[in-house]
């Protein structure tokens, strides 16, 4: 069965002698979230643009739900659902007027439930300049999931929002996702690319540099797991003690913090110390490499593997 | 059907809603008729002849080249056009129903300004309704259209306030609502049969308000029309949905071509 509802091959995307977008290919499956990731430039905004059938691509070709963006621009516009970075709307509208506005474009009728799951009922009657950067964005998306759209691109739906805002942001997205909606989020964001991504793609000068679930991204790296181990006699305090793997040590706050490229070996070896000096284990954290951590490393690198 | 209405709705709103809309489309016309009906025709009496069309024409020229253009190139900037296009609204919805909104607002303004204008001023009334309303409309949409064109082809705000002023100015002070045409020298009459309000006030005066046209108002109602629907065409054939979008359909000096009934017209015999 194929399940693939976002298709890309061979995009490329230029403006005059720039190149924007070189030849990137990658698929996005049913009901996933996938974080399109990359510094600014790197091409996020451009690939975006062209699957929203805002820009038309320079070579390659582009899918969205089996719909040309480019050629098929009309029947894109009810299977897509889209959150601009810039909310997009004019300065007098309300919320009320803007979610009338834009389904009676879609048409279908106004859900104006939305507004109320994302804490605008109160401001329903303000203009949209009164609105506050976080009640701005909220709008923005309950205006792009108004339709029911199959596929949602959300370009850093968080930025500027508050904690609470943001859970509640995050929770909707779970929800469209266990109802089948298709998520494409750019951010820059890290903690959430990988808290709610499925599949990410590492864009940097153009190109896809690294493509895969966050732990098989953060696994692909050189970064190094950190374990931190407190024990009630401090055992492992005494200086000159080598475990396997480890690289590098330190002390903070009554704990002593490794840095291992081997994780197994490195752990057995010091619960066996802890063991053979007849000291007790008080606590032990493993924090294996994020993926902001494989990110930097990567952008660094110049994304060279 | 549902969509015209919400959006006609909404941009009715916001000519009233927009404090930058609302001094264009009410407080300046009618501000401005106050104070020329107070004073102007306590100076010059044979004005008040004329208060009823020239107000009615300065509202729209008001409304339309000062009142159009600039939100236009503002929403272009901030890529509202961006998120309409997105949410499948048409360039022709977004170009025409700010226009129709406005002809709306210029109506009720005009409505003030001739029931009010006998009454305070003396003025006296248009002798034909039918021809008064047709003109009217017809100069609001060939302003309309003017400023639709002007919003769509000015790359920023800055230029926006230049290619208005440049149609505004000169339509003060040559199109016959301070001075009549005939008062005016050859080539400054060739020149003011360019401009919009020019043709309109000829019409009036002919048509509508029981005085001498200078030259053929019919023509003059035919140059506007034609006007108004050449820049409606060209606004949206020139159209860009937002400003980083480096492909346009046309070079901006196509625009140029609204021009082209008025060009013609001056070699029209009188």
């Amino acid at each position: 069965m194929n399940n693939i509802v976002i298709s890309v091959k061979d995009f490329r995307k230029t403006y005059g002698d720039f190149i924007a977008v070189d030849r990137i290919s990658f698929d996005v499956k049913k009901g996933e979230i996938f974080g399109l990731l990359g510094p600014n430039g790197a091409g996020k905004t451009s690939t975006l643009e062209c699957l929203e059938g805002l820009r038309a691509p320079n070579g390659g070709s582009l899918q969205v739900v089996g719909i040309d963006p480019v050629s098929e621009s009309r029947k894109l516009r009810n299977t897509i659902g889209v959150q601009l970075q810039s909310a997009g709307l004019p300065e007098s509208i309300t919320p009320n007027e803007a979610m009338k506005f834009f389904c009676a474009y879609h048409s279908v009728e106004p859900r104006f439930d939305l507004l109320e799951r994302l804490g605008l009922a109160e401001k329903r009657n303000a203009q949209f300049y009164k609105l506050s950067t976080g009640q701005q964005r909220r709008l923005a998306l309950a205006l792009a999931i108004a339709h029911n759209p199959p596929v949602l691109f959300l370009d850093e739906p968080t930025a500027g929002l508050d904690v609470a805002t943001r859970v509640e942001l995050h929770g909707m997205m779970r929800e469209l996702q266990a109802g089948g909606t298709t998520i494409v989020l750019a951010t820059h964001d890290m903690a959430e690319a990988e808290q709610m991504s499925d599949r990410v793609a590492i864009l940097l000068k153009s190109k896809i540099v690294s493509i895969g679930t966050p732990m098989e991204i953060t696994a692909t790296g050189a970064g190094l797991t950190k374990i931190s181990v407190r024990t009630q006699a401090s055992c492992l305090s005494a200086s000159g003690i080598i475990f396997p793997a480890a690289t590098q040590s330190m002390s903070k706050d009554e704990y002593s913090i490794y840095f291992s490229s081997d994780i197994g070996s490195t752990l057995s070896a010091i619960i066996a110390h802890i063991k053979a000096q007849g000291d007790t284990l008080i606590d032990l954290r493993v924090e294996r490499p994020s993926l902001e951590d494989r990110f930097l490393e990567i952008t660094s690198s110049g994304g060279v593997q | 059907m549902n969509a015209f209405i919400h959006h006609f709705a909404f941009e009715f709103r916001t000519g009233i809603r927009n404090k930058q809309l609302l001094l264009m489309n009410y407080l300046f016309p009618l501000g401005f008729y106050l104070m020329m009906g107070f004073i102007l025709a306590e100076i010059n009496p044979p004005f008040r002849e004329d208060i009823i069309p020239a107000m009615a024409v300065f509202g729209i020229l008001s409304a339309t080249l000062l009142g159009i253009p600039d939100p236009l190139v503002n929403a272009r900037e901030n890529g509202i056009f961006r998120s309409y296009k997105i949410n499948g609204i048409p360039s022709i919805s977004i170009l025409i129903i700010p226009a129709l909104t406005t002809i709306l607002h210029l109506v009720l303004v005009a409505g003030i300004i001739t029931v009010t204008a006998p009454l305070l001023f003396d003025a006296p009334l248009p002798v034909n309704w039918l021809n008064y309303a047709l003109i009217f409309v017809t100069m609001a949409i060939a302003c309309a259209g003017l400023s639709v064109l002007i919003g769509v082809v000015s790359p920023s705000s800055r230029m926006t306030v230049l290619w208005s002023q440049l149609v505004f100015v000169p339509s003060m002070l040559l199109g016959g609502l301070m001075l009549p045409y005939s008062m005016l020298p050859d080539v400054a009459g060739k020149f003011a049969q360019l401009l919009p309000a020019t043709q309109a006030m000829n019409a009036l005066n002919g048509l509508a308000m029981g005085k001498t046209a200078a030259f053929s108002p019919w023509s003059s109602v035919i140059m506007l029309f034609i006007s108004g629907i050449l820049a409606f065409g060209l606004a949206v054939y020139l159209f860009s949905w937002d400003s980083r979008n480096t492909t346009r359909r046309g070079h901006p000096l196509l625009a140029l071509l609204v021009l082209l009934p008025y060009v013609v017209g001056i070699f029209l015999p009188a």
